[in-house]
């Protein structure tokens, strides 16, 4: 079989010797019973990743949500996941955040703190430097509450598991596109 | 119309106005307490022909069988909980082979929905995997409205199954009717119309191929008979070999000199090597499905390819392509005539000679061949004498699924589209009783069959009842080989010949089950009384059960086994001596 003068765009490459990489998918879905169960269970049935999801609705008139998903795969499994979802009967658009048309994301996290004398003076001290709020207080804990991206999150929560973290919750990511244009 | 618009009427007498205004003459169904109201409607009219099934899988099959042979949808109506669950293999086998159906479901009231009512089940939840989208209406006024969705849904960019859930109180409640409308849908918009810049590039690609093929799919079928002759005009203007896949049969002529036969894993020795060493793939509204590319990574290695589909997830799924094409079969086809046409291109004459040549020299292995020998029959022989004793009528084919499904695709011949329906994507034993019932029921003066098999029958031999209430005269041509014949088949390549439980010990005497139902039954047992046996099954004028007894151990060939490449394709004289390599039993 003749095989020298393969086009390199017509031959199946297998997936797996591409580096996946993350994306941040914004969707936009008519809000309705059962949408964010569609998009869900797609990623199940598929076999997709999904590493953090927002959802909320975003236009009031006109019932629209906004659901960010973080999920990895390699390029062509981003693109197929983009595919599907955009054949879901009440998604408006896909759009990738993180390479069609960057974006910046944020998340949010409740922290809570309890500890007294230097290790609570010492969690009082980094929240100030990390410019996390605190929102509950009591003799012996805190509640710190914090936005950032999802790394200043983790370095957060790193610097407050010693100093006494009991729990901590947080939203995943949201994100939105650059620029003046909406997505 | 402008009083309807303000007339009140129930949500069951707006389901039955709603399936009038979509224009549907027949539904296929089988009541149940959650659909009472709509059965009660149905009742008080004559322009909607309800087909009671005796299973709902035998109500969604025989509506893919009305819309594959319609081009329309068909359409189903079956009860909340084990109605819907029944449905559920149908909706699944029309999703995958891109049937449209719109499939009703009753449901219990509202206020239970959640309570673990008898005969509730999460009906959308389900079915959300399995259908190309589901809806379950809580208000009447919205009814009219999801019932048009559905269907426009349905029927529009890649075709597919929805499912209408509808709580028996809805049925009920009086609500506004809301005419079909031509406005375009908030979000599902599928796009038809090709990029030009494409059907550029595809015509350049085209053009200087020196070894191309058509591989063509069910998608040209659904697009509709406009798509049928726009690929007969561009395949006669080109010049180029075409093939398909199992779905796509009768698409172009199979009498043709053009067409190489089906491909896949029991396609035709000229079609395979024909797509494994061509240099530009034209895929026409087909999916590169495992079935048929065999291994991805030796998949026709050499040639740039362009893949047309309406389904932007079917596109760089399974294999890239050079060119996608996003679009319509019509829409896409008549651009690319069109372009081919203002280039005034013809085809490299002498490389095409080369490559027909080349062509020609595989199809003289006969690929497939077989010895019609000895007193008993050849599955292959008895699907060549039908196809002869048929052809030259009004005829449709079903199946069921095995290796009969296979000769039947290698030796039935079909020139037309439409014509031909089978359970591809799923690979449903039982499909093809119900499918002949809704093909005859929309073809009442055609001839129709079912080749199947002796095991497949048995999952949905029921609906030989629907056949004989309706004097549905579907001749059901079974060729038995006590068999399940595939699975034997496989069990012998690739397992070292243990049959496990591939073998039917018992098996009913199927002229005496014909006859029990009220059907003629006709066996045939030599190749000498074969013919006869088929010219009477044609002559009468009801149902037949058509036992064939054919030999036991006849195997399927060409194969090309799951896992291997095209180029390393089983033929039937070569098996005895070949077989299957060691590292091949291990693949599935
Ligand atoms: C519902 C279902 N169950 C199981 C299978 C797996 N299967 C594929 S072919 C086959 C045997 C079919 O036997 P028969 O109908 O006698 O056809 P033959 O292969 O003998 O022609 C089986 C069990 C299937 N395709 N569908
Ligand atoms: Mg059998």
């Amino acid at each position: 079989m003749n095989t020298s003068n393969q086009p390199a765009s017509a031959y199946f490459l297998v997936d797996d010797q591409e580096r996946p990489r993350k994306a941040t998918l914004s969707v936009t879905v008519d809000n309705e019973v059962g949408a964010l169960a569609r998009v869900v269970a797609l990623f199940s049935g598929r076999g997709y990743n999904i590493e953090s999801l927002t959802v909320a609705e975003t236009d009031h008139q006109k019932h629209t949500s906004r659901i960010t998903i973080v999920t990895s795969g390699t390029n062509e499994v981003i693109t197929q996941i983009m595919a599907q979802i955009g054949r879901l009967v009440p998604v408006h658009r896909v759009v990738d955040l993180t390479v069609e048309k960057p974006g910046v994301e944020r998340e949010m996290a409740l922290i809570k703190v309890a500890g007294e004398g230097d290790r609570r003076a010492e969690a009082l001290r980094l929240s100030e430097v990390f410019r996390a709020r605190v929102i509950d207080i009591t003799h012996t804990s805190f509640i710190f509450e914090l936005t950032g991206t999802p790394e200043k999150i983790d370095a957060f929560v790193d610097l407050m598991i010693p100093l006494g973290m009991v729990e901590y919750s947080r939203t995943g990511v949201v994100a939105i596109g650059r620029g003046a244009e909406a997505q | 119309m402008a009083q309807v618009q303000d007339e009140q009427l129930t949500g069951a007498q707006i389901v039955v106005r709603a399936l009038l205004e979509q224009g549907v003459r027949h539904i296929f169904g089988y009541p149940g307490g959650a659909v009472l109201p709509i059965y009660d409607a149905l009742f008080n009219q004559d322009q909607i022909e309800h087909i009671l099934v005796r299973h709902e899988q035998g109500a969604a099959h025989a509506a893919e069988g009305y819309a594959r042979s319609t081009g329309q949808a068909g359409v189903l109506l079956v009860t909340s909980g084990p109605g819907a669950t029944n449905a559920v293999t149908g909706l699944t086998d029309a999703l995958l082979d891109s049937i449209p159906l719109v499939c009703i479901t009753g449901q219990v009231p509202t206020h239970l929905i959640g309570s673990d009512a008898f005969q509730e089940c999460d009906t959308v939840g389900i079915t959300r995997a399995c259908t190309k989208h589901n809806f379950l209406v809580k208000d009447v006024n919205d009814l009219a409205r999801v019932i048009h969705d559905a269907f426009y849904i349905a029927t529009t960019g890649r075709p597919g199954p929805v499912v209408v859930d509808i709580p028996k109180d809805v049925q009920f409640k009086l609500g506004r009717y809301a005419e079909r409308s031509d406005i375009v849908h908030k979000t599902y918009r599928p796009q038809t119309e090709p990029d030009p810049a494409r059907i550029a590039q595809a015509v350049e690609l085209m053009a200087t191929a020196r070894r191309p093929v058509f591989y063509t799919g069910g998608g040209v079928i659904n697009s509709g008979s406009r798509a049928t002759e726009l690929l007969r005009e561009l395949v006669k203007l080109t010049g180029f070999p075409i093939t398909s896949t199992l779905m796509g049969l009768g698409a172009y002529p199979a009498s043709d000199r053009q067409w190489l036969g089906m491909l896949g894993m029991h396609g035709t020795y000229e079609a395979n090597l024909a797509m494994n060493r061509c240099d530009v793939m034209i895929n026409i509204g087909a999916r590169f499905d495992d079935r048929v590319t065999g291994r991805l990574d030796a998949f026709s290695p050499a040639s740039k390819k362009i893949h047309v589909d309406i389904d932007p997830s079917s596109i760089n799924k399974n294999v890239r392509v050079d060119v996608p094409v996003l679009g319509d079969c019509a829409a896409v086809l008549e651009a690319l005539l069109a372009a081919w046409k203002a280039r005034g291109e013809r085809p490299d004459v002498a490389s095409q000679t080369t490559w027909w040549a080349q062509i020609d020299a595989w199809r003289a292995r006969r690929s497939l061949a077989y010895q019609q020998s000895g007193e008993s029959i050849k599955p292959q022989y008895a699907v060549e004498r039908l196809y002869q004793l048929t052809r030259d009528r009004d005829t449709y084919i079903t199946t069921e699924v095995g290796q009969h499904q296979m000769w039947a695709a290698q030796h039935y011949h079909f020139d037309q589209p439409n014509r031909w329906m089978t359970s591809g994507g799923l690979g449903t034993m039982g499909y093809g009783i119900p499918a002949a019932v809704g093909v005859q029921v929309a073809h009442p003066g055609s001839l129709v069959i079912d080749i199947a098999g002796e095991a497949s029958v048995q999952m949905t031999m029921q609906e030989l009842s629907t056949a004989v209430q309706y004097r549905l005269p579907i001749k059901i041509f079974i060729l038995n080989n006590e068999y399940m014949g595939m699975v034997r088949q496989w069990q012998q390549l690739l397992h070292g010949g243990r049959y496990a439980h591939s073998y039917s010990e018992a098996l009913p005497d199927f002229v005496k089950l014909a006859e029990a139902f009220g059907a003629k039954g006709i066996r045939a047992r030599s190749p000498a009384e074969l013919d006869a046996a088929i010219v009477e099954m044609i002559d009468h004028d009801g149902p037949v059960i058509f036992d064939c007894v054919v030999e036991k151990l006849e195997n399927c060939y060409p194969m090309i086994p799951s896992g291997a490449a095209h180029d390393e394709m089983i033929l039937p004289d070569a098996v005895d001596a070949v077989g299957v390599s060691e590292a091949g039993k291990m693949l599935v």
